[in-house]
């Protein structure tokens, strides 16, 4: 088997793995949540009764390693389970799959991520390579300098200042960003644009300091030096010899800023009341709706191991040394 | 008459960047070059030869400024040339040689391409032509299998014929001139000859004007046919080789010649500090060392040298018990010595101290050296108090430095003295033998005869024994008693420094040592000749 492809299958190995540490993760630091759904719901004054029967009917009378095995096992065959809530014994079971609760609220988060990674990403990675390119000009400094302040700054409070800017004094975009799923898509791209601006300026800050790093490392390489020793044009050096060896730190420096994207884009959720899978899981948590927390944070868990692997194939698709072996 | 030149750098002064302010690197340094002429530029790592080389290109590394002065290359002048008109020579008219050739090539792509990349940009030659010519350049360079070589990938190929290769591409466009930046100092001894050899025949072949930069004097007598001394960025004087190599005017100059002029003969005895016997060892399941005998007689200077990768350091570790063998002893005064480290005692740990080639990375950056030099004072010797210090201060003026080091940190310190603290934090163990791991290689020549002196004198003194382990012949020759030849984890043969330097040689030994430039500027024809004569010889002996 080619040397590739056996290191393409150890890391999607290893990935799993990690999926599955997670998941236990997941489930036992859930267990060490205080309090439970049916106290959550039922109030102080219920009977004992009363909840031992609405825990029956939960499941939580069992064992947690049998609960862990249930959740794993339905888990395998697609299955996220039921929400807790909506159950209360009322005679009428209105509680819903959480595939319908977690599915729309995932579209909105990847809808709300591609928008801004549309934007971020290609204008960081060229903000950055301009950057390492003209090292110390004005527009370097200018660019680490405006990058550095938006970094400093914490993400709500660059929410509000474009709510303020865009929003109150030149209302040019709305506030909230509460869409449903009948919005039509240009709606929804225009009630988005706060939010996505806000995490644009977050990541693109990251993402071109990063990219920046990157690239000024490998330029420091003698190959690059010979390259330039050689005469050849510095159009033709970065072409040539930086970039087929740029891809590697590029996609992992992408790779870090999507995951972002997904998974660290609670607070602005809330301050443009966006129904994104974080505000979901924060909701959830309140209630103790333990599936739907699980499920929340495997997405989360999963994005991640999902873009590194991404990234790492990348590294190892363009390394040279893996691809001609010797 | 002027016709003749080539270059010609007037009174070049050359600033760096370092410390937050800029420095003068190279103070108003001259050099002339004619067409076809090899001119070996010499001095200790730091003097500035790279940074002139470079400038010879009209160009400044990131930090660097040509601040002022004239670069006369054919008629035009760099310093005041545009970056296109640079351009156009550099990999055209002017290539350089980098010294690390693994580095320098790019991993990502073939060596042909590579090779005739500059040579295609600067519109020189058409591509196949530049290919085909790219393939006999490679048989120049006596590369194997030059037809094919080419279409390997840099890391394909081993170092040796990397800076083959990197050679093949500088003459691709047939450049006026080409910079050599230390391009075999990255290479075992029997690999030089060879690269040098091709190197040589290239440069005469194609009539090509060299710089040729260096450390060592050997190899510098054998590429150049005139020989510029630098030192702190300034010229200490230049001549013709023959007649620097055998009048080095300048107390400096004479000074590169100190270690090959250190001479101690040799003595042995009898009597065995410490013994390896028929030692195995392994790094997992890779076998390093085969039946390894080798025996250390009492206060004296045994030298194990081999290549890199011979397993000189694996012996070492052996024996300081950082890796158990898989069969065979060692003996320490005639009693076998636990395998591990963790079998042992205190007091044989004391016993055996070990010196490395990094004194940098071998001390804590953050102690002083009297924190350095005290911890083994109190470990081993259990000295408390005021008694340490005195203590730590004799050490100190042991190795010929004053008190006003106590508090210094090894940021603080030159690469030698470094070295001499190490020896210090050595001794104040008190050890009956100390293994010495290449410590002087990474060491200028004169530092390296200090150090080399200091070791003679404290072995005088306290009777210690040395295991001196070094690739470095000319080393060897100046401290041991015995040699040790290692090669692919065994030992070629131990004896006698006299009879082991006299023939005849075992194979090997013969490679080795014939391997290791002289003075004599003659050297390198004879060396290359006997090579291919016996390379030749062995293959028809296999056919
Ligand atoms: N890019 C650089 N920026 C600033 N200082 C440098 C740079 N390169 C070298 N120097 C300084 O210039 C001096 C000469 O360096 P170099 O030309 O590399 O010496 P050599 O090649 O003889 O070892 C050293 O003191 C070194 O610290
Ligand atoms: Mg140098």
């Amino acid at each position: 088997m080619h040397p590739i492809l056996t290191t393409v299958l150890q890391r999607l190995a290893l990935g799993l793995l990690t999926l599955f540490f997670v998941s236990v993760i997941i489930f036992s630091s859930i267990e060490f949540l205080p309090g439970d759904f049916t106290q959550a719901v039922l109030g102080q004054t219920a009977t004992e009764e009363t909840v031992a029967a609405f825990r029956r009917e939960l499941g939580l009378d069992q064992p947690a390693i049998v609960r862990y095995f249930d959740w794993i096992g339905a888990l395998a065959q697609g299955d996220l389970g039921t929400s807790f809530s909506g159950r209360a014994s009322s005679g009428v079971d209105r509680s819903r799959p959480v595939v319908d609760l977690v599915g729309p609220r995932l579209e909105n988060t990847l809808f709300l991520a591609s928008m801004t990674a549309i934007v971020a990403v290609p204008l960081a990675l060229t903000l950055g390579i301009l950057a390492a390119l003209y090292r110390g000009s004005i527009f370097d400094r200018m660019v680490n300098a405006v990058t550095l302040t938006t970094i400093a700054m914490p993400e709500f409070l660059v929410a509000y200042i474009l709510i303020l800017l865009l929003a109150s004094l030149n209302p040019i975009f709305p506030s909230l960003a509460n869409i449903t799923e009948d919005t039509p898509f240009w709606e929804r791209v225009y009630r988005c644009a706060l939010p996505s601006m806000t995490l644009t300026l977050v990541i693109v800050a990251h993402m071109m300091r990063m990219t920046r790093a990157a690239i000024i490392n490998l330029l420091a390489s003698p190959y690059i030096e010979m390259a330039r020793l050689k005469g050849l044009s510095p159009r033709k050096v970065i072409l040539t010899h930086a970039l087929p060896n740029a891809w590697a730190p590029i996609a992992n420096v992408v790779a870090f800023n999507l995951a972002y994207l997904v998974v660290g884009v609670v607070v602005v959720e809330v301050v443009f009341v966006y129904p994104g899978v974080g505000q979901l899981m924060v909701d959830a948590v309140t209630t103790r709706d333990i599936p739907v927390v699980q499920a929340c944070a495997l997405i989360f868990a999963g994005t991640y191991i999902v873009l590194n692997l991404i990234a790492d194939i990348i590294s190892i698709v363009t390394n040279p040394r893996l691809l001609h072996p010797r | 008459m002027s016709d003749d030149i080539l270059l010609h750098m007037k009174n070049i002064v050359i600033d760096g960047f370092s410390d937050e302010s800029w420095h003068e690197i190279i103070k108003g340094v001259d050099l002339t070059l004619k067409r076809g002429e090899v001119l070996g530029l010499i001095g200790e790592s730091g003097a500035g030869k790279s940074t002139l080389g470079l400038a010879a290109m009209g160009y400044g590394r990131p930090g660097i400024r040509l601040t002022a002065g004239e670069i006369w290359f054919d008629g035009q002048d760099l310093m005041t040339a545009s970056e296109a008109d640079k351009q156009s020579l550099r990999g055209a008219r002017i290539a350089y040689v980098a010294q690390s050739a693994a580095a320098a090539f790019n991993p990502a792509h073939r060596l042909i391409d590579q090779t005739i990349e500059a040579t295609l940009s600067h519109g020189v030659k058409t591509s196949a032509e530049a290919a085909e010519d790219a393939k006999s350049l490679y048989a120049a360079m006596d590369l194997p299998d030059p037809e094919n070589i080419g279409f390997r990938y840099p890391h394909q190929v081993s170092g040796g014929q990397l800076q083959r290769a990197m050679t093949a591409m500088a003459m691709s466009a047939r450049p006026d001139l080409i910079i050599f930046d230390e391009p075999t100092t990255a290479l075992d001894v029997t690999t030089q000859v060879n690269v040098l050899a091709a190197m040589r025949e290239a440069v005469d072949r194609f009539n090509t004007a060299a710089i040729y930069i260096t450390h060592d004097l050997a190899v510098v007598a054998q590429m150049a046919d005139r020989i510029k001394v630098l030192r702190y960025g300034e010229e200490v004087e230049e001549a013709e080789t023959q007649e620097m190599l055998s009048n080095p005017k300048h107390p400096y100059t004479k000074s590169l010649w100190a270690v090959r002029s250190i001479e101690k003969p040799a003595e042995t005895s009898d009597d065995y500090v410490l013994e390896i016997k028929n030692v195995t060892a392994a790094y997992g399941s890779v076998p390093v060392l085969h039946d390894v005998s080798i025996a250390v007689p009492r206060g004296k200077t045994l030298a194990v040298v081999g290549e890199s990768g011979s397993g000189k350091s694996t012996t070492a570790r052996v024996i300081t018990g950082l890796l158990p063998p898989t069969e065979g002893d060692v003996l320490f005064n005639g009693a076998p010595l636990p395998a591990a480290l963790k079998g042992r005692s205190k007091d044989q740990l004391q016993r055996i101290q070990m010196i490395y080639q990094m004194a940098d990375t071998a001390m804590n950056p953050r102690h002083t050296v009297r924190e350095t030099i005290g911890r083994p004072v109190e470990f081993y010797l259990g000295l408390r108090g005021s008694a340490v210090d005195q203590r730590v201060s004799e050490l100190l003026a042991m190795i010929e430095l004053d008190d006003s080091f106590l508090d210094r940190l090894p940021g603080e310190l030159s690469g030698g003295q470094k070295q001499r603290v190490c020896i210090a934090r050595a001794l104040a163990a008190e050890p009956e033998v100390i293994i010495c791991d290449e410590v002087t290689s990474a060491l200028d020549q004169v530092v390296q005869e200090g150090i080399l002196k200091l070791l003679m004198k404290l072995q005088r003194d306290l009777g210690v024994t040395y295991i001196f382990i070094t690739h470095d012949i000319a080393t060897v020759q100046a401290i041991s008693d015995e040699i040790v030849v290692m090669w692919m984890g065994k030992v070629v043969e131990q004896g006698i420094k006299d009879e082991i330097m006299q023939p005849p040689y075992p194979e090997y030994t013969e490679l080795l040592l014939s391997s290791v430039p002289t003075m004599d500027p003659g050297w390198l024809k004879g060396a290359a000749a006997a090579r291919k004569a016996m390379s030749i010889a062995e293959e028809t002996g296999k056919a």
